[in-house]
């Protein structure tokens, strides 16, 4: 039997991919094996197996941590600001890529220039006073929706292109509202750039740590990455803890980007290939 | 048929108000605070206007903010070519056929979708001089000479952000150039190939201008998330050692923090303008696109 021939260089490659696999999930390897370990153990921070698996550090964390609260709260805030802002957004940039008037246009620009600007925290607080929501989940909720808006109008406006028209008016001429039309013509054609924006903004909210650092001082609103960052603040030599509680707030993420990294590369396939 | 009827204008209008009450808003009126002696102290004291105070404040020899400006415009320059240069190669690296490129894919992906916290907890045990991960991996290989203070020591901390961030987006940038690779058609490459261009010439004739629309998207992206960095800074290095490692944002918060609020709106203002300009000139090039488009 004959051996298929190996190139030199194939090999080369697959040398570089490992070496850089191996840069990527050591340290994740390492988180996640010190946070069964005692404290003691998980100070010296190396790569081998705890001497007795520590699953009590778990409970300690929920318990201490108020990790709970935290997910509940990222879940509360992630879940309804996502499906908030895509929902609007998409009704948005349908009305905006198809109806071009010059107004229009104008508003599309004006949205996408969100894309570059930063959010200023500092005024924001003043306005969240104006508007009463101090230290309220509705006002966090809003501001995520709000921060969302320039990139949702960007993604979607450029796949209503290539969503056919020719359903939109029969819709409209048999008696369905715009609304009805929308929801059940138009949004479902519509689901692989929804699903998309669903998924990166989802991940986005849950990652972002700005947002509570500016806008909530009571802890029971925090989500999880504020609560983390706490933790580790009054834990600083609890590595074992702090792992553990850094690898249940990843794990929801991982769950996402799981379940959803087909639309995920797609979706930034989409955008690269427009250009 | 009427398209006001189908495509009517309120579907606009929530989206609109919010984007204009709780995104544009404050940083209008954050121009028009950066002018006022905003502070803690306001409620007792009112409001004045002190004209360009606060800007002088910012570029007067004696503060660290200027030095902030300088630091985000440096990471913003630094960040990206030490990304999109190493996601570039291996992005051909990965769409040629090597074995297992999909778990490839998916494993270098993986560091971008989590939390900055959590990325800036983990490298700060990573880090850590006597126990952390990298000083004694370089222990195990007998590269102690290698061993680094990596984030207090002023002429290393740097290096050390760059590291962390690139472990973090790479990835994302190199996704990115496979999907605009994979729209090259691949007779380009034959023809190239017959008539005998070596890898550096097919990479400068046929890959690079063919992938200008995923090299744009990268560097806009790389760009504005460089001048807004904030998160892994501040639970990397929190601004130091000393103000080493400080950038725009880090001053905002630290000066919103001690109350002074109107300096603090004059940094975010010089920030909003910078990003204005950027994203300006992006908008503009969009546009020209569409036109030529149409």
């Amino acid at each position: 039997m004959k051996r298929r021939k190996i190139k030199p260089s194939s090999i080369i490659k697959q040398i570089v991919c490992i070496l850089l696999t191996l840069i990527v999930l050591v340290p994740c390897y390492m988180v996640v094996i010190n946070s069964f370990k005692t404290r003691s153990e998980s100070a010296r921070m190396n790569l081998r197996f705890p001497d007795v698996w520590q699953f009590s550090n778990y409970l300690d964390v929920i318990q201490k941590a108020n990790l709970l609260k935290g997910l509940l709260n990222s879940l509360l805030y992630a879940g309804v600001a996502t499906f908030l802002g895509v929902m609007l957004c998409a009704m948005a940039s349908f009305v905006l890529s198809r109806n071009r008037t010059k107004i229009n246009n104008f508003i599309y620009y004006f949205i996408i220039c969100g894309l570059f600007f930063p959010v200023n925290y500092v005024t924001l607080v003043r306005v969240f006073q104006w508007f009463h929501l101090t230290n309220t989940r509705l006002g966090i909720i809003v501001v995520y929706t709000a921060m969302m808006i320039p990139f949702c109008v960007f993604t979607i406006y450029s796949f209503v292109e290539t969503v056919p028209k020719s359903m939109d008016e029969a819709a409209i001429l048999d008696g369905a509202s715009p609304m009805q039309m929308f929801f059940m013509v138009a949004a479902p054609m519509m689901k692989p750039t929804l699903v998309t924006c669903f998924i990166l903004e989802f991940m986005g909210v849950w990652n972002d740590f700005m947002t509570p650092l500016y806008l909530s001082t009571k802890s029971n609103l925090f989500p999880v990455t504020m609560s983390v960052y706490q933790f580790f603040g009054r834990n600083t030599s609890y590595w074992n803890m702090i792992f553990a509680d850094i690898v249940m707030t990843v794990i929801p993420v991982l769950i996402i980007y799981a379940v959803g990294q087909k639309y995920l590369v797609s979706g930034t396939n989409a955008g690269a290939v427009k250009g | 048929m009427n398209k006001k009827k189908v495509y009517p204008w309120w579907f606009v209008a929530i989206p609109l108000i919010l984007y204009i009450l709780f995104f544009l808003l404050p940083s209008v009126l954050g121009v028009f605070y950066s002018f006022t002696d905003w502070s803690r102290m306001t409620p007792k004291n009112g409001l004045h206007f002190v004209g360009l105070k606060n800007y002088s404040e910012i570029f007067s020899g004696k503060s660290q903010y200027a030095n902030g400006i300088l630091n985000t415009l440096k990471f913003t320059i630094i960040s990206n070519i030490v990304k999109i240069i190493p996601a570039l190669f291996l992005a051909i690296l990965l769409q040629e056929s090597v074995r297992g490129k999909n778990f490839y894919r998916t494993v270098f992906y993986l560091p971008s979708i989590l939390p900055f916290v959590v990325i800036g907890l983990i490298f700060t045990s990573v880090f850590n001089y006597s126990n952390g991960l990298l000083n004694n991996t370089l222990d195990f290989l007998h590269m102690g000479f290698a061993k680094q203070k990596w984030l207090s020591d002023l002429h290393v901390v740097w290096k050390s952000v760059y590291m962390v961030d690139a472990w973090r987006g790479i990835g994302y940038v190199m996704t990115i150039f496979i999907a605009g690779l994979n729209a090259i058609p691949k007779e380009y490459y034959e023809a190239a190939r017959i008539d005998g261009a070596n890898f550096w010439q097919r990479l400068r004739y046929v890959t690079l201008p063919m992938m200008r629309g995923a090299i744009m998207i990268n560097v806009v992206f790389g760009v504005t998330y460089g001048l807004k960095v904030f998160d892994i800074i501040y639970v990397l290095t929190n601004g130091g050692p000393g103000h080493a490692t400080e950038v725009i944002t880090t001053y905002v918060y630290e000066l919103y923090g001690s109350g002074k609020y109107g300096v603090s709106t004059a940094l975010s203002s010089l920030l909003l303008a910078v990003s204005a300009v950027v994203g300006f000139l992006i908008v503009k090039q969009m546009r020209t696109k569409e036109e030529d488009a149409a």
